[in-house]
């Protein structure tokens, strides 16, 4: 018999029970929530007079609609300024006093973005289940558990069944050998292997990630990748535990310790794929190829290297996707064939749950360290994923970095990556952003987003236009 | 949750590959903590002319003359006949309620994003994923002809044309037992409540610190 993958793995352990329907009921180990996607959940429990099943599985934290502004946020929940956000916040709080689940509420020491506070604080573990209401839940795959994003409905089943009502999924392989060159991160690696698959590439897989650069990454460059699993289409992605999990992991305030550390991680050495394990589909990048890249159009999939142009869509032949193509430069103010080096840009996002990690800060300081924004931006907005990360920078002084180089130091929040808050774009403004989607509209109405790495968003604020940060960065070595 | 057994509607065009889900309902609307009322804002910003807000009477804004659910001939419409990977995006649940409150009962596409093709079936919505000739074929037919409808048959699986024509299609046992009974799916699992505790039992045994307490 071939051996399991992963994905095989953490299925097998969380099989409750296999239907002769073919679906199957997998158990949930960890439920995060936050405010927009439980009130109807919670309502719904109410009205059917249902109780949590196991209220210590969920841990809640108020994210999406926060503001980021430190003045609005001082004064807590009823210092939100907008009216119909204040309610679903304090809903949220509501719910969690009613049903008894733990919540990191808004200025408390752990709160932040639901997926940078459950690998940061352990809440989320190698080898768990885990789900929230949030398609990005995928970024705690990083960790070796299986994790997806689930809708309003589901976040109710879970809530009171522990169970997810799943069909097997078919396992993906995506393999990233060789080495990356200097100056390109995580966050091109994923857009890179969006680019090749498309949208649409990962739908009904779950999607492990592997190869000499994963194996190489951070746990954070790894948590980025698997963020962004969903722009593939993949509800779930994926990383073998090694030697790195283990180290990110030990000591968080929420793992295990002392025998049942010893117990966890032997428990945790079987999280990789087995070497005769079988794929449905592999694809295969070389980190050597990939550039920075940087999303010119309204899908994640138009992304394009640093160096090239933006596309004609005379060149494509599909019908449907060339109509796609015209669309997004008309949104986007674009031309065919100009450079990317020639976008100029109105403002910059450093943030979201895909780049608002320490890591992520510190490569965006160095950047703008000694340097100041350009002019032509009107507004560089750096937004810590967490408290704990906000804590952290602010030790290592990265805060005064960016208030000298002319970048807002805010509190930690979703912020401009959906724009539910104050933090928008106008109609028509491009922003160079190291958030996740650049859908329409996504960052405030007509707003035009463009993908980055958090480095590359650094550079974005000081030229003014797309950068190659690799060249960039040489010049200050040679000055 | 609503049954769906058989339903006969207009056909609207969503002809644009990759309609995520920002696009059929955007954030604004998401502050809402109920789950209806979403309709008046499905495809917001390219139904309207103006940016919509929460809270807004829909009734006297600008609507965009060019967005084909705005035209005359598909007031009414209750399938929506849409491109691949529809639904990509967030996991908003707010989508199907949109499309839901607004009148649509199936959405026909060549394939659908996973997310928002499960959700659906939670909230009576049935969206059906056909080859993608087909699906042109039937944008070509719906575009020549006026008040063109489409029966839909769950039982059978089947989409009858106005001319008669008939159009199979697969759907999952479980989700088309669920839809044609309006069952909801947390009571059933619960008659699995035993397997789910001893599934439980042995499993805290195994690792018992995937069931400590956070803080
Ligand atoms: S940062 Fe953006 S993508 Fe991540 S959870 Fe918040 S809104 Fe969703």
């Amino acid at each position: 018999m071939a051996g399991q993958t992963l994905y095989d793995k953490l299925w097998q352990d969380h099989l409750v029970k296999s239907r002769e329907d073919g679906t199957a009921l997998i158990y949930i180990d960890r439920h995060l929530i936050h405010e927009v996607t439980s009130p109807q959940a919670f309502e719904g429990l109410r009205l059917a007079g249902r109780k949590l099943w196991r209220g210590d599985s969920l841990v809640a934290t108020p994210d999406h609609n926060v503001p980021s502004e430190a003045a609005e946020r001082a004064a807590g929940v009823a210092g939100i300024r907008d009216e119909i956000a204040r309610i679903q916040v304090q809903t949220l709080d509501e719910n969690c006093r009613d049903f008894d689940v733990v919540q990191f509420g808004i200025n408390e020491p752990g709160q932040g973005i639901v997926h940078v506070i459950g690998p940061e604080t352990g809440a989320t573990l190698p080898g768990m289940t885990v789900v929230c209401g949030d398609s990005h839940t995928s970024t705690h795959g990083a960790l070796g558990a299986l994790a997806h994003g689930i809708g309003t409905s589901e976040v109710e089943h879970v809530m009171a069944t522990q169970c997810l009502i799943q069909k097997k999924m078919k396992n993906m392989l995506v393999r990233v050998d060789g080495e990356l060159g200097a100056g390109v991160t995580a966050k091109d690696v994923v857009l890179a292997i969006i680019g090749k698959i498309g949208t649409a590439g990962g739908t009904g897989y779950a999607i492990e990630f592997g190869g000499e650069v994963m194996r190489k990454l951070s746990m954070e460059g790894r948590m980025t990748v698997c963020n962004m699993a969903i722009e593939a289409g993949a509800r779930a992605g994926m990383v073998a535990v090694d030697q790195i999990t283990l180290d990110y992991v030990k000591n968080k305030p929420y793992a295990p310790k002392g025998a049942q550390w010893e117990a966890a991680v032997e428990n945790w050495s079987r999280l990789h794929s087995d070497d005769d394990a079988v794929f449905d589909a592999v694809v295969e990048l070389r980190g050597e190829e990939i550039e920075p890249q940087v999303s010119w159009g309204t899908s994640p999939e138009m992304v394009a290297p640093v160096s090239a142009l933006v596309p004609n869509p005379a060149d494509e032949s599909d019908a449907t996707r060339r109509a796609g193509i015209e669309r997004a430069l008309e949104y986007m103010g674009l031309k065919a064939d100009q450079k990317i080096t020639d976008i100029k840009l109105d403002r910059v996002f450093i943030g979201s749950c895909t780049n608002s990690r320490i890591e992520d800060l510190r490569a965006a300081a160095a950047v703008a360290r000694g340097r100041s924004k350009a002019d032509s931006v009107k507004q560089v907005l750096v937004v810590p994923g967490s408290q704990s990360v906000k804590a952290q920078a602010e030790k290592e002084g990265l805060h005064e970095i960016f208030i000298e180089a002319g970048f807002e130091w805010r509190e930690p929040s979703c912020s401009m990556c959906l724009a539910m808050n104050a933090d928008k774009l106008g109609a028509g403004e491009h922003c160079a952003s190291t958030s996740n989607r650049n859908f329409e509209g996504r960052q405030g109405y007509g707003g035009r987003t463009h993908l980055v790495s958090p480095s590359m968003a650094a550079a974005a604020a000081i030229a003014g236009t797309f950068v190659d940060v690799r060249e960039f960065d040489s010049q200050r070595e040679t000055a | 949750m609503k049954a769906f057994t058989q339903h006969k509607g207009l056909a609207a065009p969503m002809d644009r590959a990759n309609v995520d889900t920002d696009l059929i309902i955007p954030k604004q609307f998401l502050k809402s903590i109920k789950r209806t009322g979403f309709g008046p804002n499905l495809f917001d910003e390219l139904r309207y002319l103006d940016e919509g807000q929460p809270g807004q009477d829909c009734s006297n804004r600008p609507l965009n003359p060019e967005f084909a659910l705005n035209y005359p001939r598909y007031q009414g419409a209750s399938v929506l006949l849409a491109r691949e990977n529809f639904g990509c995006g967030s996991s908003r649940e707010h989508a199907p309620w949109a499309l839901d409150d607004f009148g649509f009962r199936a959405v026909i596409a060549p394939s659908f994003a996973d997310i928002f093709f499960n959700n659906c079936f939670k909230n009576g919505l049935l969206p059906i994923v056909l080859d993608e000739a087909v699906v042109n074929q039937l944008f070509d037919e719906m575009y020549a002809q006026e008040g063109y409808a489409l029966t839909i048959d769950l039982e059978k699986q089947q989409i009858v044309k106005p001319g008669g024509e008939s159009i199979d299609f697969e759907v999952d046992a479980f989700r088309k037992h669920c839809l044609l009974n309006g069952l909801d799916d947390i009571g059933l699992t619960l008659e699995d409540a035993d397997d789910i505790r001893a599934y439980e039992a042995q499993r805290r045994e195994q690792a018992p610190w995937l069931f400590d307490a956070v803080k």
